[in-house]
């Protein structure tokens, strides 16, 4: 799950990482207000999107007035902010952080993933503030430190300085940097957080180190045990479909393709996906039906792939382990007649009561094209979409 | 032969009493020799009752220690699934083999930390667990579509490992053991430490590896393979047509930083001298060319 910039540093903050002061403002009238509270000389105005980038596409402007501080903020609010991390048309800019500007000496990198061969969480610092991390890590990937921390120890005050030293923190400030490195990591793991970026770390011009930028993507899996973080979701964000679909625990992720595709098992879903564009197809969703597909499941998901104008055919591809052949074939038929399907469908059907599924499907009446095997599958929808 | 069970293997299921261990459990017993495997179930306060004529203690300790089980599955919610693994590690056990899905990550992490230097292995979690046919079925896999035979297969994938089970089965290929190591970003024996059982098991004679994006797992099997495996490896992996970070279902299966992509590797794969696939409706076919060419 990921959450806004501002979101972060408030987590950050309680973590004692030290950040500029500013808040989060939904109007013009509010970022002026916050502006004039904060006081200057200057100020930073922040498209506040899940998505990076966010300066190079015109959300982020550093201001020297309060005047400005509502030009700005009249600007970038309601504007489709492109970024290369956003689709073609953008994310509307609904939320702002107005921030004191702050004198940057330097900028520095610190992060932390889970390292999944390691399994551990592992720090990655580098004295290339600013920019991506994945970009130093391409072109100079000797200037990214990383060290691997010992979950029963933590990230020790040792290893804060060594990497701290390693970056080109200077020696007043060690004590800061120790500070950070050792918030951001309790942070990472008392949220469960699955990434956690301060991008850039800025020593200031009076020698102070701030959170400029913060990102934090947390572990789904773990939401159970943080109400705090579930509070933090903000689902303008995300995808409606995509939304709606988690209400069904349904798995259910939007592409740009045409054919529709709903299969049981995330492994046999993307394999679905795949097979369909190497026959020529694109798809136009992945959609994990999990492995207790109810008729009403199957109906919803019928419904989310319906939703998209470009649908122009729908692959089922279902291995019945647990999940028999017959229940499914009985909840697409049921589907298709309450949702009146108008594009051609697709139905493969293998594993337990495989025939009486196909027989389900076959006396229904309706126009279901049924398929031998995935190839054979792959084969049909695509000519189907071709046609529709 | 087989890896990791066979038909003399001594099962407990940890969360037998809900209603998906109890459903599993039932199904695994039988299956095959699955009356005499599955022996004991653990859910801490209903020692002394039964399910399906399996006997039910309080702990790990005591299953073990009354019934001579040395390995468990486990079916305990995901919140508590970490610390279920941790009773088994701690009890000694051979094998641990988790179905559960959800499990966060970060309990995951310690865990792991926690099995370093303990003799207990891990497969999954978030799998659909592991089959000798005709002999021992532990997991939520269907056991018709297995045949008894000499290929080995390992997977990260529940339903993709049935597809590539079942290609193989049709063309008259039954199998030795079948793996699901799990779909999770932080799990148990990985593709490689199966495929070091696999090359050293006589019964073997081919293995058909399943992959999906996320991780380098598959990589760094792939390079063993290279230098070490003295059988046949045919190899799919899952995932072309993903975007980049996006979550694809299961919690490993993520494309991020621009790595992990399943082009990055089917290459390595390739190079590595194992004979991959784009075509999962291939995966048996390619095995067949394969042994017979």
């Amino acid at each position: 799950m990921k959450i806004h910039e501002y979101q972060a540093k408030e987590i950050l903050r309680q973590y004692g990482v030290p950040t500029p002061r500013g808040s989060v403002c939904f109007s013009v009238d509010e970022a002026i207000a916050v502006a004039q509270q904060l006081g200057g000389p200057v100020w930073v105005v922040k498209a506040q999107i899940h998505a990076g980038g966010r300066g190079q596409g015109g959300g982020v402007k550093v201001v020297n007035s309060v005047q400005d501080v509502g030009t700005r903020a009249g600007e970038i609010l309601g504007m489709q902010l492109v970024t290369h991390q956003t689709n073609a048309n953008g994310q509307l800019v609904r939320r702002l952080l107005i921030e004191e500007g702050v004198q940057i000496a330097k900028e520095y990198y610190i992060g932390m993933v889970i390292d999944r061969s390691k399994q551990r969480v592992v720090l990655m610092a580098s004295s290339e503030g600013g920019m991506e991390i994945e970009a130093v890590a391409a072109h100079t990937p000797e200037k990214i430190h990383k060290i691997w921390i010992n979950p029963s120890s933590g990230l020790t005050d040792a290893e804060a300085d060594t990497v701290a030293r390693q970056i080109g923190i200077p020696n007043s400030a060690l004590a800061q940097a120790r500070a950070c490195l050792q918030g951001l990591y309790r942070a990472f793991v008392e949220k469960d957080a699955m990434l956690a970026e301060i991008n850039p770390l800025v020593l200031t011009a009076d020698q102070n180190l701030l959170a400029l930028d913060a990102k934090i993507n947390f572990d789904s899996n773990a939401l159970f045990r943080h109400p705090e973080i579930v509070a933090l979701r903000d689902l303008d964000e995300e995808d409606p479909a995509e939304v709606e679909a988690s209400q069904f625990d349904l798995s259910y992720i939007s592409l740009n393709g045409n054919i529709g595709c709903l299969v049981n098992g995330a492994g046999l879903a993307m394999a679905t996906m795949d097979i369909i564009k190497l026959y020529g197809g694109m798809p136009a969703n992945f959609l994990d039906v999990g492995g207790g597909a109810s008729k009403e499941k199957v109906t919803e998901a019928f419904k989310l792939m319906l939703r998209n104008p470009n649908l122009r055919a729908i692959l089922v591809n279902i291995f019945g382990g647990i999940m028999k052949c017959d229940v499914i074939a009985e909840g697409v038929v049921a589907a298709a007649r309450e949702v009146h399907l108008k594009v051609p469908l697709v139905v493969r059907l293998e594993g337990t009561n495989v025939d009486l599924g196909k027989k389900i499907l076959a006396e229904s009446g309706l126009p279901i094209i049924s398929a031998g095997d995935m190839a054979d599958a792959a084969a049909k929808v695509v000519t189907a979409a071709k046609g529709a | 032969m087989s890896i990791l069970i066979n038909k003399n293997t001594k099962v407990m299921t940890q969360g037998m009493t809900g209603k998906v261990g109890q459903f599993h459990t039932l199904h695994c017993k039988n299956y095959a020799n699955g009356t005499n495997c599955f022996v004991a179930g653990v859910t801490p306060g209903k020692a002394g009752q039964s399910y399906e004529g399996i006997p039910i203690f309080n702990s790990v300790m005591e299953a073990s220690a009354q019934t001579g089980a040395t390995v468990s599955v486990i079916y305990v919610p995901p919140a508590f699934a970490a610390a279920a693994i941790d009773e088994a590690v701690e009890a000694g056990l051979e094998l641990v083999i988790c179905i559960t899905e959800g499990i966060p990550v970060h309990d995951m992490l310690r865990t792991r930390y926690k099995m370093q230097g303990k003799k207990t292995l891990l497969i999954g979690p978030n799998c659909p667990g592991l089959i000798t046919p005709d002999e021992i079925k532990i997991g939520i896999m269907p056991g018709h579509i297995h045949r008894k035979g000499r290929i080995g297969v390992v997977s990260r994938s529940g339903t993709l490992t049935y597809e590539a089970v079942w290609q193989l089965t049709e063309l008259g290929f039954g199998q030795s053991s079948c793996v699901g190591i799990g779909g999770d970003p932080i799990n148990g024996m990985k593709h490689l430490s199966v495929m070091k059982l696999f090359n050293d098991d006589p019964e073997t004679d081919a293995v058909v590896m399943v992959g999906e994006i996320g991780g380098s797992d598959e990589e760094e099997c792939a390079r063993w393979i290279k230098s070490n495996m003295q059988k046949p490896v045919v190899g799919f992996i899952a995932g072309i047509t993903a975007p980049l970070g996006k979550r694809m279902g299961h919690a490993g299966a993520i494309i991020s930083g621009g790595q992990g992509g399943a082009e990055d590797k089917l290459a390595v794969m390739e190079e590595c001298g194992i004979q991959i696939t784009r075509n999962p409706a291939e995966m048996g076919k390619v095995m067949k060319h394969v042994l017979k060419g």
